[in-house]
């Protein structure tokens, strides 16, 4: 458990200044995993929001020693950095010890990064992948993702007149892809839940070999909200299980905060304005049809805790 | 002279082209090794995780899932203080592309054995220079070996010519897929510490490990500094000549073969010189010295460094001769005629309108020598493009090549310039 008192007293690694967005989610993500660390820590970076907003030229952000290359790499090139500390350790050049974070939006991480964080992860390098997942390209302009929700509308997959949906398909459901993979810790979170997520961050940082941290990240752009509101739309989330908080530690799965009553998945999708069009009338179907989906993978998700746990 | 070589210490071993690269590799003892297997360097990385797996090397070796993967993490390595290397050809190099320009970018002193093969469609494992020609303009130094033995040498000295402090730019070294990487020749190895000694302690300028002192690396230029930035990076390309030149020479002390920007063969007095580079100027010496036996004024200009181009030296070597064919091994597909051509034209250009050159203690002779060139009305120059797709190149293709520029020479009749070379039309 964090304390609150302890963390408000860490220095700030990333400082204020940059040129995020108000109500913007990913600094906050960034100061929360960022607060769980105590070793000295470096910082890959894939391109997007969170690389544009604070690296810009001869301003940097960070307080921290920092390395962007390009978008669909920051797990390789985080590699990279970890093999040469490993070679520079053992042949007694470095002394410290040093930990080293990925950080990566859903389009890095889900989509065209996905191949070079599968590789990374197998490879078994002692890093914490961390996805700021807010569920569509943003840096671009709400492009979809496959972590876009099913009904969301961004203007590659707008709500039209003959295709009402806004996205047709479900999401990738990535925590599990990289549970998958059986490293040593998995676990997806949000920047609305900053004890919960400060708890997964710590444990992705302490065990040995790679972990992954998949958080929701509210963009107030994309999701067409109130940017006071960022805070509050992941507690939607969670409460209405549409993201439940859970890990998979060593291979057991473990929910991590059970909603004490189960919230109609209209909570979460009202208000935003992304799925403004799914309360249409004709459109009744599709609620239906996320509802039923959120439902299936709630329960799932609860078998495999039965299961793991 | 210290670490001079004794005769009695010289190790002398037939290897192949992969084989002399990888004993390099290990000589080198990189901090870190990222690669991916492909034809026709697959060797070079089975070679190396061997030295891993016996414990000869210090590497940290990373077997990434693709070679954007390979570059990607090279560069994380290299950005962290490490001597970090990687080995690629072909559509695996293709892969890496974004990320040869990033690495130049960011002044990363990388370096990397590329063992060329053609480019898909259609698919095929052998021998051209279509891959590394591809990324002529992305900021790395680019040199080329003839055989074997120039393969490993010219890799020990890209330690070198990419960690100099006035350079710190990525370098490939390129040999040719097949002919080069998997024929067996004779080659003169040095002493592990030799190498060690020549290419001394690497002292990264920065580190992303160095965590008391934190860098940003890969920040976003806007309008207000990229240009600034870019034209560093051209700046840095002006000293590598000069840089290669020195390197070159240290490196003939200690080894007795010394390494030049290129390798004028019997170029001096030449009517009719080729320029060519990769394991064809081998075979086109051959031809020159037949020529010569036949009092032919026959020469040849081997590339060596090919980015950045050395133009004015190259200038000054071919200005003498009367016609000149230039050889490539890949084609630009621009109806312009092969890039090595398309570069040797534009370099004599200046020559024949008496503008050679940039300012500098070399260019005052080049001048001289641009002005008698002038008039000479300059060398006459034509372009074959060969050996695509590993097309053998053999004696007589290269004898005909020679007779046309007699006949150009006789004439004054230079006719088509981009000819294809030993391919059915």
């Amino acid at each position: 458990m964090a304390n609150l008192r302890e963390l408000s007293r860490k220095g700030e690694l990333l400082t204020g200044g940059h040129r995020a967005c108000a109500g913007c989610g990913a600094p906050v993500a960034v100061r929360q995993v960022l607060k769980a660390v105590d070793t000295p820590v470096v910082v890959g970076c894939a391109t997007g929001c969170l690389e544009v907003t604070t690296t810009i030229y001869p301003y940097s952000a960070w307080n921290v020693p920092f390395i962007h290359s390009a978008f669909e790499n920051v797990a390789a090139t985080v590699s990279g950095i970890e093999a040469a500390y490993r070679s520079l350790k053992r042949q007694g050049k470095i002394q410290r010890d040093i930990q080293f974070v990925a950080f990566g939006g859903d389009g890095g991480t889900y989509d065209i990064g996905f191949q070079s964080l599968s590789g990374a992860m197998e490879r078994g390098h002692d890093m914490v992948y961390i996805c700021y997942d807010n569920q569509a390209y943003m840096n671009t302009g709400i492009q979809r993702s496959s972590a876009t929700p099913r009904g969301a509308a961004t203007t590659t997959s707008p709500a039209g007149r003959v295709i009402t949906a806004g996205k047709t398909q479900y999401r990738k459901d990535l925590t599990a892809v990289m549970a998958a993979h059986d490293i040593p810790y998995v676990a997806q979170t949000t920047i609305g839940h900053w004890n919960d997520l400060i708890t997964k961050v710590r444990k992705a940082f302490e065990v040995e070999g790679p972990a992954f941290v998949n958080i929701l990240t509210p963009c107030r752009l994309g999701w067409q909200i109130d940017p006071a509101d960022s805070i509050e739309i992941c507690r939607k989330a969670v409460d209405t299980c549409f993201w439940p908080l859970y890990e998979v530690e060593n291979g057991v799965w473990k929910i991590t905060l059970k909603p004490r009553e189960k919230k109609p998945i209209t909570e979460w999708l009202r208000p935003q304005g992304r799925f403004r069009h799914l309360f249409k009338p004709g459109n009744e179907k599709l609620i239906e049809e996320i509802q039923a989906d959120v439902d299936r993978r709630w329960e799932m998700l609860q078998k495999r805790c039965e299961v793991g746990g | 002279m210290a670490g001079s070589l004794e005769q009695e210490t010289v190790k002398f071993v037939a290897m192949t082209g992969n084989e002399a690269v990888a004993e390099a590799m290990r000589q080198i003892n990189p901090d870190v090794v990222a690669a991916y297997p492909i034809t026709p360097q697959t060797e070079i990385v089975q070679i190396f995780s061997t030295f891993v797996a016996d414990g000869l090397v210090k590497t940290e070796f990373v077997t990434v899932e693709s070679e954007h993967s390979a570059m990607s993490a090279t560069i994380g390595a290299a950005a962290a203080g490490a001597r970090a290397m990687t080995a690629t050809s072909s559509q695996g190099f293709a892969l890496m592309w974004e990320m040869l320009y990033i690495a130049a970018g960011l002044r990363l002193p990388i370096v990397m054995p590329v063992v060329n093969r053609a480019l898909s469609s259609p698919i095929n494992i052998h021998c051209d220079h279509s891959d590394t020609m591809g990324a002529r303009d992305s900021g790395w130094i680019q040199i080329f070996s003839e055989n074997a033995q120039e393969a490993y040498d010219n890799l020990i000295q890209a330690v070198r010519i990419a960690e100099s402090r006035d350079v710190l730019l990525p370098a490939m070294v390129c040999m040719d897929g097949f002919i080069v990487s998997h024929g067996m020749e004779s080659v003169k190895l040095l002493m592990d510490e030799e190498v060690r000694g020549f290419i001394g302690e690497y002292e990264p300028a920065y580190s992303l490990l160095d965590v008391d002192h934190p860098i940003t690396v890969g920040a976003l230029d806007f309008a207000d500094w990229y240009f600034e930035h870019k034209r560093q990076e051209a700046a840095a390309e002006a000293p590598v000549a000069e840089v290669v030149l020195k390197v070159g020479e240290e490196y003939g002390k200690l080894t007795g073969r010394s390494y030049g920007l290129f390798e004028a063969y019997r170029l001096d007095d030449a009517e009719v010189a080729v320029v060519a580079l990769g394991s064809t100027a081998g075979t086109a010496k051959a031809v020159v010295d037949e020529l010569r036996q036949k009092g032919v004024r026959a020469g040849l200009l081997k590339i060596r460094l090919y980015r950045p181009f050395p133009k004015d030296a190259i200038v000054r070597a071919l200005s003498g001769v009367k016609a000149i064919a230039v050889l490539d091994r890949s084609d630009t597909f621009s109806t312009m005629g092969g890039p090595v051509f398309i570069d040797i034209k534009a370099s004599m250009y200046d020559l024949m309108h008496g503008e050679h050159g940039e300012h500098g203690e070399h260019d005052a002779h080049g001048a001289q020598d641009a002005r008698e060139a002038r008039d000479m009305q300059g060398p006459r120059i034509v372009n074959y493009i060969y050996g695509l797709g590993g097309r053998d190149i053999d004696l007589e293709q290269i004898r005909k090549v020679y007779e046309r520029l007699q006949a150009i020479v006789a004439t004054g009749e230079t006719g088509e310039p981009v000819s294809y070379l030993g391919v059915r039309e």
